[in-house]
């Protein structure tokens, strides 16, 4: 037996810190979105939001405690077992989940409720790299690509059935683990093309246009080179191809449901229907934009106070930072997330095992899609997706799954010299 | 290869967080247009409208004050109605209509309060008071029209309306909305500053369902709205009152002037109208009506209408003769009727005859030698410097330009110059011959009767006037009225010269008046006639009483009604018993006026 896993000296406290100034940012900014003036409540009364935030904040350290006083090795020999634990739960949640606005998210008993679909991420995290570990396992070979997306697309069809794009989408931030790991980047090259052509395809009014320059485009490309009859054919299938994705997309997207429809239509033209599909973006942008540099100053706000923001202490609670804080209050908030993340990449670089760093940077990847596509959003930068800010978002579920992801990566980094002392 | 790839996702990170604050900076600090729209989402401005300032008569009666209606509002969200039947009965409507109204209220808003029943009395608002408490969501708001206890002096006092779109371009200061009232005439609208006070502004918060979140900051931004002050007029309203008894049904214009003072007694132009027509909703209705009314009742006679000044002018003539050492009391001339038409009186008359009797050939031949004093040997030349030297002259007794009375569109009338003879026969073209018709008030000049009355408190003054006006006291100071009201203007005649002439107006009386004559009380006046190429021309009357303490100056008119001496003459002696006796002895003449046949 060695002495207790935890010391003290080795956790990263930079990282720690981060999260506990985030944490309690969000915290106020919680009770700034549920104060009113007229029935002033103590930011510790449970019978709003800000006081049972307390309790999620509470609880979390309690989960934070329980994490860093554990094996070193449970996560990472329990790492397949706990994936398909979350992935049993997952399955069944649509069958004894409750049912809120169509979507069956959480199950439970009376209040103490989870969204199987938050904690699956660690869940997946762990499992990826856990099959990932093997110095074998090579992302640039067909058949590994084949098992690394096949156990991130298990836990992203299930959630989709319930269904929940929002949280589905989050699990392709796995994607920045994978160009860590090796895939290659030709992939990410034609992703980033063909998001960046469907953009256009959709921002574009005229398909015509769009479609000529890429005629122009690939006949340019066939005379610059040598015009062998496969190069010729090769490049105008491509064209083809595209133009046919062009036309195709408005097809695909008027098949998309109405509201999903809405949330691509807005972000073109936030101003197409500000009292209905635009309300949302409108009032969000309304109340970060009437923050000025300095903000309203704390509990001023009056946008994020009289309900003009739908949501604004869950997927909005960054409205209510704006407000009050102004540019300023965000630039500090950005900073610390970027420091976080920053901090977080360090760390998964030091690690001597595969499995932590591959763990680390699904941390890094799902922190950095939920913080990238909430601020966005609420910026009208992105379509709205109902995904929560990590740390600052009101909810249990969401609080706990991201310190219970974040931790087990801090425990496991403040474990590595251990490991290296038995693997040497 | 691979050990770039951090820095590659650091890189990407960075890139993402400064697009974000790129965003962020443009939407917060760049584009000021969301500030703005947060706050209209959020903050109410509501509008404390003042009370506006009342008007009182010289002797404290009420003219014009706020009559407050009451609108019963309902906030549909908190209304319980309990028993239908008594809520009926209470506030007097039917069933159907408390159906309807209520429903209208909840398809607006079932939290934001909107109008149940709209103007209540306030007998009723007394009524219903106590009762009001057994509604929740049931409240009181106070409007307040314009009234006119009397119904009087509707063309002095004026009217306020909403604000014109063009009014709103012109207010620079932005003090007014779209939707606020203005005065739009008389004294309403020359003291709008005054009467208007200031407004109020309180800030509210609303959420977004429109609920009232309590006062913005506090109320730190909040200002109370200041009341209007309250005006007392310079009118005599039963002086007013029985001015307009006597002018109804006719046409025309009554000014009276305290001569002391400049203050306007009375102002009567017929045909006049009801002021309390121009208040509250029916506005629009009852303007259109006055407006397309062929009789004019809008178009305010005294200071709108210009007549050219006849006889009643040669006292003008007469004085500048005096003071220029031109006329003596002795001059005198022949009643010559081959250079202009007279009546039959004694020949030859001194000043004094030619005023009593009017004589038209005197002033032919003293204004010929008021204007060519042979300063130049060319006729023509000395005529032009004659007319400008005249004119200047006749300039300060307040005619041929606006006396500036409190009230606007007021007119100037005229008195002509060298230029518009040049303009008319060419420079050069013309002499004396041309232009003699001026010298018993015809021709090119145009006075208003406003002015014609101040002439008769220049008469009384014995050469000085105060400017007519409308305004004694601001909130009970009479000294807060506008400065140029209380300075003296001269008119640059002795005082002196005017014995000769009041004797003579008082003597003219007997002579073309005689129905103007009052038994102990010497009234001094002079009639005109004011010549109407369309039809019977305009009874024309000047007086001033008495003689040796002048307390009343008037002009009247009567349109189409023949001869000074009998309507204008007979109405103003009624007036100035009126005024001074406070009663009237001669019921017949009364009788004669309010008959109004003065052509037969």
């Amino acid at each position: 037996m060695r002495e207790s896993d935890i010391n003290i000296n080795r956790v990263d406290w930079i990282a720690v810190s981060i999260y506990f100034a985030l944490v309690m940012i969000g915290w106020f900014n919680i009770y700034a979105a549920v104060y009113d003036g007229q029935a002033e409540k103590s930011i510790f009364d449970f019978s709003i939001n800000s006081g049972k935030q307390l309790v999620w904040i509470g609880t979390a350290i309690m989960l934070i405690t329980i994490i860093m006083v554990a094996d070193s090795r449970f996560f990472e020999n329990l790492s397949l077992f706990i994936y398909l634990a979350f992935i049993g739960l997952l399955i069944i949640t649509p069958f004894v989940g409750k049912e809120v606005n169509g979507q069956i998210l959480s199950i439970g008993f009376g209040d103490f409720r989870i969204q199987p679909g938050e904690f699956a991420k660690f869940a997946t995290g762990l499992a990826l790299a856990k099959v990932m570990e093997r110095p074998t396992f090579d992302l640039s070979k067909k058949n590994y690509q084949v098992i690394a997306f096949g156990v991130l697309l298990v836990p992203v069809i299930l959630i989709l059935l319930q269904p929940d794009t929002g949280t589905a989408m989050v699990y392709f931030a796995m994607l920045l683990m994978f160009y860590r790991e090796g895939l290659p980047s030709i992939y990410y090259v034609l992703g980033f093309g063909f998001a960046a052509i469907a953009l256009l395809g959709l921002g574009v009014e005229n398909n015509l246009f769009l479609a000529g320059t890429i005629v122009v485009v690939v006949l340019i490309l066939i005379f610059l080179g040598k015009r062998t009859w496969q190069r010729v054919v090769a490049f105008s299938l491509i064209g083809l191809g595209l133009i046919a994705f062009i036309y195709s997309l408005d097809f695909v997207v008027s098949k998309l449901p109405e509201h999903q429809q809405n949330r691509i239509m807005v972000l073109f033209n936030p101003n197409i229907d500000p009292l209905g599909v635009g309300w949302n973006v409108t009032q969000s942008k309304i109340a970060i934009g009437s923050g000025g540099l300095f903000g309203k100053g704390y509990l001023e706000g009056t946008q994020t106070k009289f309900d003009f923001v739908p949501e604004q202490h869950t997927d909005f609670i960054f409205c209510t930072l704006g407000e009050e804080f102004g540019w300023f209050g965000s630039l500090v908030v950005i900073s610390l997330f970027v420091g976080l993340l920053y901090r977080l990449i360090i760390m998964a670089e030091r690690q001597k095992t595969r499995f932590t760093r591959i763990y680390g940077y699904c941390v890094v990847s799902i922190l950095l899609f939920h913080f990238m596509v909430n601020i966005a959003m609420t910026i009208g930068l992105f379509p709205v997706v109902g995904i929560p800010l990590p740390f600052f978002s009101y909810g249990g579920s969401s609080l706990w799954s991201f310190t219970v992801l974040l931790f087990i990566f801090i425990k496991m980094d403040s474990s590595r010299a251990t490991q290296l002392g038995r693997l040497g | 290869m691979k050990d770039q790839r951090p820095v590659v996702i650091l890189i990407f990170i960075f890139l993402v967080s400064i697009i974000l604050l790129t965003k962020l900076f443009l939407i917060q600090v760049v584009d000021d247009s969301f500030m703005k729209r947060a706050e209209s989402n959020a903050i109410q401005r509501i509008v404390d409208h003042p009370y506006r300032g009342l008007v009182y008569d010289r002797n404290g009666k009420l003219l014009v004050f706020n009559n407050p209606i009451f609108d019963v509002m309902i906030v549909p969200k908190e209304f319980k109605v309990g028993d239908t039947t008594r809520f009926c009965e209470l506030f007097k409507i039917s069933k159907e209509q408390l159906i309807e109204s209520y429903t209208a209220a909840r398809k607006y808003s079932s939290v934001k309060p909107s109008t149940l029943i709209k103007q209540f009395s306030t007998k009723d608002f007394a009524r219903i008071q106590d009762f009001l408490v057994d509604y929740p969501g049931l409240f009181i708001t106070t409007r307040s029209v314009r009234s006119y206890p009397n119904s009087t002096a509707a063309h002095a006092l004026g009217y306020i309306g909403e604000i014109s779109a063009g009014q709103l371009d012109r207010d620079t200061v932005k003090y007014y909305a779209q939707g606020d009232y203005v005065g739009l005439a008389g004294m309403e609208r020359f003291y709008e500053n005054e009467l208007r006070g200031r407004k109020g502004v309180k800030y509210k918060m609303v959420n977004v369902r429109g609920v009232d979140k309590g006062p913005f900051k506090d109320g730190e931004y909040d200002t109370a709205s200041v009341a209007g002050r309250n005006v007392t007029s310079t009118i005599d309203m039963d002086l007013q009152l029985y001015g307009e008894l006597l002018m109804a049904g006719k046409t025309g214009s009554v000014v009276a002037i305290e001569p002391k003072t400049g203050e306007i007694l009375a102002m009567i132009s017929a045909p006049f109208y009801d002021p309390n027509g121009l208040t509250g909703a029916d506005f629009s209705k009852s303007y259109r009506k006055l407006n397309n009314d062929p009789s004019k009742p809008l178009f305010n006679r005294p200071i709108m209408a210009t007549y050219p000044p006849g006889s009643i002018f040669k006292i003008v003539q007469s004085l500048i003769g005096l003071q220029e050492g031109i006329l003596f009391p002795e001059t005198t001339f022949p009643c010559n009727k081959s250079l202009v038409a007279c009546h039959n009186h004694p020949n030859p008359v001194n000043l004094f005859g030619a005023i009593r009797n009017s004589c038209n050939p005197y002033y032919h031949q003293a204004f010929r030698q008021i204007i060519n004093r042979e300063v130049s040997s060319n006729t023509f030349k000395d005529t032009e410097i004659g007319l400008n030297a005249w004119r200047e002259s006749v300039l300060k007794f307040g005619l041929g330009g606006t006396l500036g009375v409190d009230m606007t569109n007021e007119k100037g009338g005229s008195i002509p110059s060298s230029k518009l003879y040049d303009r008319v026969y060419g420079e050069g073209h013309w002499k004396y011959s041309t232009i003699y018709s001026l010298s018993i008030g015809q021709g090119e000049m145009l006075v208003t009767p406003l002015q014609m009355a101040n002439l008769a408190a220049i008469f009384a003054n014995k050469g000085y006037y105060y400017t007519p006006h409308l305004i004694k006291e601001l909130d009970g100071d009479p000294t807060l009225i506008p400065a140029k009201y209380q300075i003296k203007n001269d008119v640059g005649i002795d005082a002196h010269h005017f014995d000769l002439i009041q004797d003579a107006m008082a003597e003219a009386l007997y002579g073309t008046a005689n129905r103007a004559v009052i038994k102990d009380l010497v009234i001094a006046g002079k009639t005109g006639t004011a010549q109407n190429p369309h039809g019977e021309d305009h009874s024309v009357f000047i007086a001033f009483a008495p003689k040796d303490n002048p307390k009343i100056a008037i002009a009247v008119y009567v349109e189409n009604a023949g001869w000074g001496g009998r309507a204008a003459a007979s109405t103003a002696s009624l007036m100035i018993e009126k005024y001074l006796k406070g009663e009237i002895t001669r019921p017949a003449l009364q009788e004669y006026v309010l008959a109004g046949n003065f052509i037969n």
